[in-house]
């Protein structure tokens, strides 16, 4: 441990990031530019968050980072230990404990509360970038505050779809006033945006920081004729029982066989300990 | 002390973590404006600056940054220990990314408010020192519906917020308390909610 400065990152660096943090904090949405470094993992790893990360964390903190729900997916675990080696951080799989995470594509279901740090790992911060390549033209659109292209593809999903069939990286409207990607979380997670945690996106490749203060208004967009409707699989936990949890459908042989499961597998284990059981759960041993 | 040898102390013992507590404390400040953070870890910069705001710019002032020293803050022992502790080239109020001041002392109409699409490059303004404020209510991003706390003035505030997203934004030290107002936040006078 000894061979890294604390948490990785050079000191000169780490202001660099907290700047641009403390900046995104007081424009919440707004996406600051920021000097990305090279990391020890490729792009598209999380090299956003993980910088976000590095420059937030302080020794006394408990770290807790989820792939897709998932504490125990390669990402996650690489990242964990990647802060356990160059910080020499206490890490938990327990969303509870835990004072900062990392995640990739989703919202703890447990409600997360002050004191706690959320950080997201973004791949594309530009929400208007797959209607609008240029980023001289998307700065623009941002500054004039000029959407309307946003809810024409929403519309356009309408008029071919039926209903708005984006159903992750859905947008939100931060305060009013900003666009908003919300990185690739399941719409199912849009509503938890404005929480008691301060929120924090990092998006390495692309350069970009931009933060939600607590309690921050964050409204998805919609019509009033079609209002936006945080969806999930019209199923229960086939572990632990849950109807309210967001859903992984796993396949589980060649003949169609699949079950529903928890993507948040923290808050799937504390269920089948406190003893609920699924369909296709198993007692949980004594 | 003399001059030279108090340029040189001062500074944290161990920056990567003491650094990182601060930041913390500075993070959670901006993200709940009007809440006061007392801060553990601090650094000591020559007199009238609070070890506060010492800290501050230990935490966020390096050679890319430039820094303005306003008023009775500009003086040669200051200007000394920051060269040495983080060196921030110290310029005018307009091209200043930090400025540092006792309230009475700071002229905000020359600070930079960023501009329509990069309104990040705005100012950020360390208020040092006790002040004799007015009652506020505060309203915005990181309050949970409103809360109370002093300001030295409100229209300026008022004024601020009016700017969003340009604008500046505001700490608030004093002895080893910190605060923030950035300018997402609504003032309105009256502790009254």
């Amino acid at each position: 441990m000894n061979a890294y400065n604390f948490a990785y990152l050079d000191e000169q660096t780490k202001r660099m990031i907290r700047r641009a943090l403390l900046k995104g904090m007081a424009i919440p949405g707004y996406q600051v530019p920021f000097a990305s470094r090279e990391m020890p993992m490729p792009y598209g790893w999380g090299t956003g968050g993980v910088q976000v990360s590095a420059a937030v964390m302080t020794p006394e903190d408990c770290f807790k980072v989820i792939d897709q729900g998932a504490d125990d997916t390669t990402n996650a675990v690489s990242i964990r230990r990647f802060f356990q080696a160059t910080a020499g951080v206490a890490v938990t799989e327990k969303t509870a404990e835990a004072t900062v995470i990392q995640t990739r594509h989703r919202i703890p279901e447990r409600d997360l509360v002050e004191g706690q740090i959320l950080v997201y790992q973004v791949p594309i911060p530009e929400p208007l970038r797959f209607l609008e390549p240029s980023e001289v033209e998307t700065r623009k659109m941002h500054a004039l505050e000029e959407y309307g292209l946003m809810h024409v593809k929403l519309y356009e999903d309408i008029a071919r779809h039926g209903d708005i069939s984006t159903s992750y990286a859905y947008p939100v409207k931060v305060e009013g006033r900003y666009v908003m990607d919300p990185s690739p979380i399941p719409k199912f997670d849009n509503p938890k945006l404005s929480m008691a945690a301060i929120q924090l996106f990092g998006a390495g490749r692309e350069q970009r920081i931009y933060a939600l203060p607590p309690y921050t208004e964050v409204v998805s967009l919609d019509f009033e004729d079609y209002p936006f409707q945080a969806g999930r699989a019209d199923h229960d936990c086939d572990l632990c029982g849950a109807d309210n949890s967001y859903l992984d459908e796993v396949i589980t042989d060649d003949a169609g066989g699949r079950m529903f499961v928890c993507s948040d597998t923290d808050f799937c284990s504390e269920r089948r300990e406190a003893g609920h059981v699924g369909a296709l759960g198993v007692e949980a041993v004594a | 002390m003399s001059m030279a040898t108090e340029a040189l102390t001062g500074g944290f013992s161990d920056a990567p973590r003491q650094s990182a507590r601060a930041f913390r404390a500075a993070l959670e400040a901006m993200a709940r404006p009007g809440s006061t953070y007392v801060l553990q870890e601090m650094g000591d910069a020559p007199a009238p600056v609070s070890r506060a705001a010492a800290t501050l710019l230990l935490v966020l002032c390096d050679p890319e940054t430039p820094l303005h020293l306003a008023g009775d803050y500009d003086t040669e022992a200051l200007r000394g220990w920051v060269t040495f502790h983080t060196g921030a080239p110290l310029l005018s109020a307009d091209k200043a990314m930090f400025v540092l001041g006792s309230w009475r002392a700071l002229d905000l109409s020359a600070l930079s408010l960023g501009t329509a699409e990069y309104p990040d490059r705005s100012a950020t303004v360390i208020v040092d020192g006790a002040f004799n404020g007015v009652d506020v209510a505060l309203r915005g991003p990181g309050i949970k519906d409103v809360t109370q706390s002093r300001l030295p003035e409100v229209a300026v505030f008022q004024d601020n917020a009016a700017q969003f997203p340009l604008g500046l934004d505001f700490y608030f030290t004093s002895g080893a308390k910190l605060s923030a107002l950035p300018r997402s936040t609504k003032v309105t006078l009256g502790g009254d909610v």
